[in-house]
């Protein structure tokens, strides 16, 4: 037995529990200063619990492990408590969201729209806003999701040439415009026109917010589609159109169909555009291409901003962001069901 | 200042599954062993159970016994981060990290354990690239990244990452595995001279180079696939390609199956 | 002009095929107009999308250039939005000051939070953990903005009061940190929520990065003796680096034109104020959204022009991230 050989390995190592020990110690020190500075805020509790956790672990690891060791522990730390910090925000974002959207979400807010009843009064509902919103986004994607689909065919297929590289570089652009602006260039157009808002304007909109996102997502897909597959079609004297239709397509479906409702769900969300174009309107409109609409994200924000804080407007704007929320989720699972579902016939 | 390796009842899994069972070997300091085998024989594992890397894999762990000169590895309190610093180790590819220099790259391990000054560094830096036969050819551009090196000169100065940092032994899992035959001359040179200083240990597929480069040599196999590598016998590397007490040995090495 | 065209870089033809009489057989004709009519709808897709950019860039410009004429103050250097005077004066000072000061700050905020979560998800969290977090903040990625806003009015902006005490407390002379007591809707509130917002996006693509970091490098790191941490430090950041920046542009991107959040948020003046806590300010996005209702035709205009000057701030930020990209490309090309 060499001692001095013993050393080199051995390292003095805190016990397993002690970073959950650290922990509890933060916690109720926290507490405490809380208590007894009279901190109001509970936010300001869980802070000072969380710098007490990561000095902490410093100063205990440094003593008995050394300095790398607590460096190493202090990381650690550090990344656990950025990870609760920003999960409680977001805990709570939907937490709120679905125990006040629950309190009138019903078949009646469903079914019924605001009408004649005023802001601060309870009763209404949102039917207005989701025809209004249905109807937008879906003539967006009859004209978003073709010319994306489209595009991304042309640049994988197609696409060599400056053409191609000047049409990469702008989806690229495209894809950062924020969507006010994107409201904005419909609205100089109704400027120039005269025009007053209605549905199909935020449609227009709402496609210009989802070609880059289905051409990115279509891209990739396609990318995916192994050369052999082409090589033996066109080889059996299949034009390349047919080519494209009945083989490159249909193996990709399941990613192309994923990503135009990965779109869908991004600009089923978007408010700033429909604000400006399509306007807000309490009755039900069922035509897009005369007079203004409403649409959820809309309503959400005209009972929020309208009401002067009158409780019952609040309610139904959670109600509101609870069924927008519930719509965007679904699309997200079900497209990602769709993913996973068509994923091990490409990985084969 | 090598050690000695003395491996007793040694079982590794991954999850569930058994990837070596029940293993039992001595290496003495001073000396090349070299491992070989079958693909999935679990060599490459029980390499990397000797510095306490097979862990590093989700769902790795082992049973048994490693002592380096009598310590056991896997005992109470020992810290896994000071077993690696005393056993190093030099992967299949070639690894350097891609955004250090050459320089960074030897001095990466010695940077993490205490304050040296430049001209220190500097000295270590410059003794480990000789010692990996590296120096002549990167003296004059140790501040470009070492990912523009070509790949048998990027292996020897993994090799010099590896020594720098002073180990008591050398783990080399296939390192010429992705190799031209010039370079892998050129490293197998170099482990001759490098286990004058080191205790080394290296698993081959390379039967050619087991024969050449190492004073002992441990064969391994496994029933089936799905079944636990096993050590079938460890003797010196002549007996072992000449007269091999077990079957299987001379079945794999004359070529009749693996 | 579109045979020419296409025509001209067609797709190479298709070679002669002699021993293929069967399939000329196969309606040879059809065949070439199928593939004609296939390329124009797609190429013609790709074409309308540039018209699109284009336009979006002249149809703004030409409505802007009409407000700034009519623009009684300097466009650039106003402290005033009062376009429905006669003569009309505005200028965006207080708007670019507000939407870059609030971005930034919700950046300071979110890169390191958001860095730190990647980690936890790729390198930290146990494994059962790692999987429902990750697909928890994906999903977290997709929630309208709308409602951030919404959540940020009713729900954050009270928890605020007991945060803006304790900075004007120990802060306050600073001058940044003092507070007046006000409702705290102010540009501080607006940058938290902005970076709360913007956490999932850049914690998204980070932990993508993260996890394409190869093995063998952190292996590397680990055989050297390495803590965790330094293995981080050694191989994952260097590695990541220049993804976790573009992914911090896309926030930035995304901070930048955000309009319903800070519409909610912020309580606005036209005015740029030292601190931080007090109300007033504005930013691009949120003064178009909130000045569009009661704006005339001209006052429209002159939201387009400081629209325009958004759309060219963000397109300078993206393309910041498209060079950063790139550079990454090559980087890892070189090193394959």
């Amino acid at each position: 037995m060499s001692t001095a050989a013993a050393s080199t390995l051995r390292g003095a190592t805190l016990p397993k529990w002690s970073p959950y020990a650290i922990v509890g110690g933060a916690i109720v020190l926290g507490v405490a200063i809380g208590l007894v500075g009279g901190l109001d805020s509970k936010v300001q509790w869980g802070l000072i619990a969380g710098l007490l956790y990561v000095l902490g672990t410093y100063a205990i690891a440094a003593r008995v492990e050394g300095r790398r060791q607590a460096k190493d522990r202090v990381a650690t730390s550090l990344v656990w408590v950025a990870f609760v910090v920003a999960v409680v925000p977001l805990v709570s974002l939907i937490w709120v969201t679905v125990s006040r959207g629950v309190k009138v979400l019903d078949v009646y807010f469903l079914s019924h729209s605001m009408g004649v009843v005023a802001d601060s009064q309870p009763g209404g509902g949102a039917y207005a806003a989701i025809i209004g919103s249905l109807e937008q986004v879906g003539l967006a994607t009859l004209i978003g999701a073709p010319v994306g689909i489209l595009t991304a065919v042309y640049l994988v297929e197609y696409g060599r040439g400056r053409l191609a590289k000047a049409v990469t570089f702008f989806v690229d652009v495209m894809t950062g415009i924020p969507s006010i602006v994107a409201g904005l260039f419909i609205l100089s157009l109704m400027l120039i026109f005269d025009m007053e808002p209605f549905g199909f304007a935020g449609s227009l909109a709402l496609a210009i917010l989802m070609m880059p996102v289905v051409v990115r997502s279509t891209e990739e897909m396609l990318k995916l589609v192994p050369n052999e597959l082409r090589e033996a079609s066109l080889a059996l004297g299949v034009p390349k159109w047919r080519t494209i239709l009945k083989v490159v397509l249909p193996t990709s479906i399941g990613g192309i169909t994923t990503g135009v409702m990965l779109a869908i769900a991004r600009i089923a969300g978007e408010t700033a555009p429909v604000l400006l174009l399509v306007f807000g309107n309490p009755f039900i409109n069922n035509n897009p291409f005369e007079g203004a609409q409403s649409s959820l994200p809309l309503f959400i924000y005209q009972q929020y901003a309208n009401s002067a804080g009158a409780n019952a407007a609040y309610d139904r704007a959670w109600a509101a962001s609870l069924t927008l929320i519930a719509f965007v989720m679904i699309l997200n699972l079900v497209a990602r069901g769709i993913a996973r579902w068509k994923a091990p016939k490409t990985g084969r | 200042m090598s050690k000695r390796i003395d491996v007793s009842g040694l079982t590794a899994y991954y999850g569930s599954h058994k990837a070596i069972e029940d293993i039992s070997m001595n290496v003495e300091p001073r000396t090349v062993t070299a491992f070989i085998g079958p693909s999935g024989c679990g060599k490459s594992t029980f390499l990397r159970t000797l510095n306490r890397m097979h862990e590093v894999t989700p769902g790795g762990r082992v049973e048994g016994k490693v002592l380096l000169d009598d310590e056991n590895l896997y005992g109470a309190n020992i810290d896994p981060v000071a077993v690696r610093r005393e056993v190093g180790m030099v992967f299949q590819r070639p690894n350097p990290f891609p955004t250090m220099s050459i320089f960074d790259n030897v001095a990466a391990g010695l940077r993490l354990n205490g304050n040296f000054k430049k001209s220190e560094l500097g000295d270590i830096v410059e003794k480990s690239l000789k010692g990996a036969n590296l120096w002549n050819e990167v003296k004059d551009r140790l501040n470009k990244p070492g990912s523009g090196l070509s790949g048998g000169q990027q292996q020897r100065l993994c090799i010099a990452r590896a020594i720098a940092v002073e180990p008591k032994v050398l783990l080399m899992d296939e390192p010429c595995s992705a190799l031209d035959p010039i370079s892998t001359l050129a490293i197998e040179d170099l482990i001759g001279e490098l286990k004058e200083r080191f205790t080394i240990v290296i698993v081959t597929h390379n039967m050619q180079q087991a024969a050449r480069v190492s004073d002992r040599t441990a064969f391994f196999n496994l029933a089936a696939v799905g079944q636990p590598g096993k050590l079938i016998e460890i003797d010196d590397t002549e007996r072992i390609f000449s007269n091999p007490s077990v079957q299987a040995t001379e079945d794999y090495i004359s070529g009749r199956f693996g | 002009m579109d045979i020419s065209t296409q025509t001209a870089d067609a797709p190479p033809p298709i070679p002669p095929q002699p021993s293929a009489a069967e399939q000329k057989r196969d309606a040879r004709g059809a065949t070439r107009v199928g593939d004609r009519v296939f390329l124009g709808l797609s190429r013609g897709s790709g074409i309308l999308l540039l018209v699109v950019m284009a336009a979006i860039a002249v149809f703004l410009t030409y409505r802007a250039a009409l407000a700034i004429n009519r623009d009684h103050g300097n466009f650039l250097t106003t402290f005033e939005w009062n376009t429905n005077l006669i003569p009309p004066s505005f200028g965006i000072a207080v708007l670019a000051f507000g939407t870059i000061v609030s971005s930034i700050i919700a950046m300071a905020i979110a890169v390191p939070i958001a860095v730190a979560i990647a980690l936890f998800i790729t390198h930290y969290a146990p494994r059962r953990l790692a999987g429902p977090v990750a697909f928890v903040i994906d999903l977290l990625a997709a929630v309208p903005s709308i409602v951030y806003g919404l959540w940020g009015a009713l729900i954050l902006v009270p928890h605020m009061t007991g945060l803006f005490g304790w900075l004007n407390d120990y802060f306050g002379w600073t001058g940044i940190f003092s507070w007046d007591g006000g409702a705290p809707r102010s540009m501080l509130t607006v940058a938290i929520l902005l970076a709360i917002m913007i956490l999932p996006i850049i914690t998204n693509v980070s932990r993508e990065v993260f996890r394409q970091v190869p093995q063998m490098h952190e292996e590397a790191a680990l055989a050297l003796g390495a803590t965790r941490w330094e293995v981080v430090r050694m191989a994952v950041l260097p590695f990541g680096r220049s993804g976790v920046i573009s992914a911090s542009m896309l926030g930035l991107g995304r901070a930048l034109g955000e309009t319903m959040a800070v519409a909610t948020v912020l309580s606005p003046d036209f005015d740029i104020h030292a601190s931080l806590l007090n109300p007033g300010g504005g930013t691009f996005a949120q003064n178009i959204a909130s000045k569009f209702g009661e704006a005339t035709s001209d006052g429209r205009d002159a939201l387009i022009a400081s629209g325009l000057v958004l759309f060219v701030i963000t397109l300078l930020v993206n393309g910041a991230a498209r060079i950063i990209i790139q550079r990454r490309a090559e980087y890892s090309g070189a090193n394959a």
